[in-house]
């Protein structure tokens, strides 16, 4: 009954539905904006003078993959607040209620909030620009660099989506989101060059998700020469590949566990 | 023939509370079953089980032939639901809201326009078709949450009370709504704590407490049940609550109800009249100052007082009270 098919037309319902909001309340995207431009410009004229790497390479350069990957992990929460509103005001009863797909209205969800962090990537860019940061390398690499980052963050929307569905109300989203999102951008070297980590904790932070998105994203800006890495962890020395098997492996995992949370909600 | 909406047996726990405890229902084709109970009777909980919205811990349901539990998107698409709080999108247009809602019920496009048309037209929201529903009053969002509900004029229709938290108008027009719904032929099964509205709409008054029927039948076999007149007094002074119970008990020699706190106190009254005369005499040996005093024919209210030993008038009563979330 629920073909793919179906799935996707409820999706696209869904999805164009949650874009009306973005056109009726417009100051959303204020916010969307403004905390991008806000990272950017913060960790470039705070840190970036302050640290120095070893190779000779500009901070500045060095930062800008690391601030990309935490901001579109960031934009993660406004998949989770849009369900956990939507559940708190009886949507999600209503739309558990029609002969529609299930996995639609999440599917839907975290589509339309890929344009969210289209346009927070677009922001970054040019703020990026402003303040001195080049794409080094090619212009195909570059737009490579922003896909990968899209589609990871999508992957990984996919798990605030169950935090949305997971907490009482609206207003713990924020909460639970930066607990998963601020041990996994600051235990990476999105801010800090891997070798400032040793031991146990450098392990950890050569094998998270996010070191190799922003380690790719750094590679394919031409922001940082590979054969610099400082780093012999097969997930370093193949980011891109590490960080396509993590989103194919996020959706694998969360989707499901996001639709079964979705069936038993209680609203 | 069986009925259209049926349900045996359904218990539902949440944790060491019963929400249902064991409950049936049925309502015949074309009928309006009106489920009666105050606020926590496990009102919400049926229509979460019948709607496909939770499983029950046991028991079993079915809406036109189809068994909720094992079918539930079929039976999905014979349903039409108006939960206990309008469930509509406030940033979208009430016509944007019904379009929406009928392409996920399968219809194309088109056929969703021209039915939301209709719908907005039918409730009486052409005006307002264009503004953003969070720009509508309580009665609009809740009429139009209604109007979501028929867009593919399920035979099956749930409305889990549907005038709670309206101004008395409001609440006049949604029954108007109601009944040119009935007059359709759609079996309906709506929830309510007013009595007066249950009265009004329903064939059949299912009233549950604590998860269970406690009676059922037309609003006619209800207040037979309890017969005859009612004493009713109304007291000047509270402190004489208990004193003035026991008086009118003893001349009447029914149970007497008078909620603690308060300052009425009613009673079945056998002999009519008489027993209201020997009541007054008696309550004035006693210095009992009273405000009011009078026989009145029995309502549902008293029907569902002799039946739970306390007053559906707990409930809120229905000005616009805001409602609350934490009760769905
Ligand atoms: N999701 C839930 N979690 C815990 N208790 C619940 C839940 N839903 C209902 N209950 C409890 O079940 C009982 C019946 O609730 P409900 O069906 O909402 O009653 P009504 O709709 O008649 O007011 C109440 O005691 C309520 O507290
Ligand atoms: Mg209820």
């Amino acid at each position: 009954m629920n073909t793919p098919i179906r799935t996707l037309k409820d999706s696209a319902v869904i999805a164009e539905r949650n874009l009306v909001k973005v056109k009726r309340v417009p100051v959303l995207l204020v916010y969307v904006l403004l905390s991008p431009i806000m990272f950017v410009l913060l960790f470039s004229f705070v840190f970036g003078g302050a640290i120095e790497l070893g190779d000779g390479s500009s901070y500045r350069e060095f930062l800008m993959g690391g601030v990309f990957a935490m901001t579109v992990l960031f934009g993660g929460i406004f998949t989770a607040s849009g369900l956990a509103e939507d559940m708190q005001k009886g949507l999600i009863d209503r739309f558990r209620s029609l002969p529609m797909s299930h996995a639609a209205v999440l599917i839907g969800r975290t589509a339309s909030d890929v344009s969210y962090n289209i346009l927070s990537l677009i922001v970054m860019g040019l703020t990026g620009l402003l303040v001195g940061w080049r794409v080094q390398g090619s212009l195909l690499d570059a737009l490579a660099g922003f896909a990968l980052l899209l589609v990871f963050a999508y992957a990984f929307s996919w798990i605030m989506a169950y935090i949305g569905l997971l907490v009482p109300s609206p207003e713990v989203v924020n909460n639970s989101s930066y607990l998963v999102i601020m041990p996994l951008t600051f235990l990476s070297n999105a801010f800090v060059p891997l070798e400032s980590f040793s031991g146990l904790l450098r392990h950890i932070v050569e094998w998270n998700p996010v070191s190799a998105l922003t380690q790719a994203a750094r590679e394919l800006f031409g922001n940082t020469d590979p054969s610099a890495l400082a780093s012999t962890a097969w997930s370093m020395e193949h980011p891109v590949a590490y960080t396509l098997i993590w989103t194919a492996a996020l959706v694998v995992v969360f989707l499901p566990l996001s639709v079964r949370q979705y069936r038993r909600a209680t609203g | 023939m069986t009925a259209t909406i049926q349900a045996h047996g359904l218990v539902k726990t949440y944790g060491r509370a019963w929400a249902l405890d064991g409950l049936d229902l049925s309502a015949e084709q074309g009928t309006v079953l009106a489920l009666l109970g105050p606020n926590g009777a496990g009102k919400t909980t049926a229509v979460r089980v019948l709607t496909t919205l939770v499983k029950p811990d046991e028991g079993s349901a079915e809406l036109a032939g189809i068994d909720v539990l094992t079918r539930p998107e079929q039976a999905r698409r014979n349903l039409g639901l108006s939960g206990q709080y309008a469930a509509v999108d406030e940033y979208l247009t009430g016509f944007e809201n019904l379009v929406m809602i009928g392409r996920l019920y399968g219809l194309r496009r088109a056929q969703a326009r021209d039915r939301a048309a209709e719908l907005l037209e039918q409730f009486s929201l052409t005006d307002a078709a264009g503004k953003p529903s969070k720009d509508y009053s309580g009665g609009m969002r809740r009429r139009l949450d209604l109007a979501a509900a028929l867009i593919v004029r399920p035979p099956v229709l749930v409305l889990d009370e549907p005038t709670t938290g309206l101004d008395p108008r409001s609440r006049i027009e949604t029954w108007g709504v109601i009944r040119d719904l009935i007059a359709s032929g759609t079996t309906l099964l709506l929830t309510t704590q007013y009595l007066e509205e249950a009265d009004q709409l329903a064939d059949k008054i299912t009233v549950i407490d604590h998860g269970r029927v406690i009676a059922e039948g037309s609003a006619t076999d209800l207040k037979a049940r309890i017969g005859g007149e009612r004493i009713e007094l109304t007291l000047a002074d509270p402190a004489d609550l208990r004193l003035a119970a026991r008086t009118v008990g003893s001349v009447t020699g029914t149970e007497v109800y008078s909620e603690a706190g308060s300052s009425t106190v009613t009673a079945p009254a056998p002999h009519g009249a008489e027993s209201l005369m020997t009541a007054l005499r008696e309550l004035d040996t006693q210095n009992v100052r009273l405000l009011d005093l009078g026989l009145r024919r029995p309502t549902l209210d008293d029907v569902f007082l002799s039946l739970t030993g306390h007053s559906a008038e707990q409930a809120p009563t229905n000005d616009d009270s805001t409602p609350t979330k934490d009760n769905r």
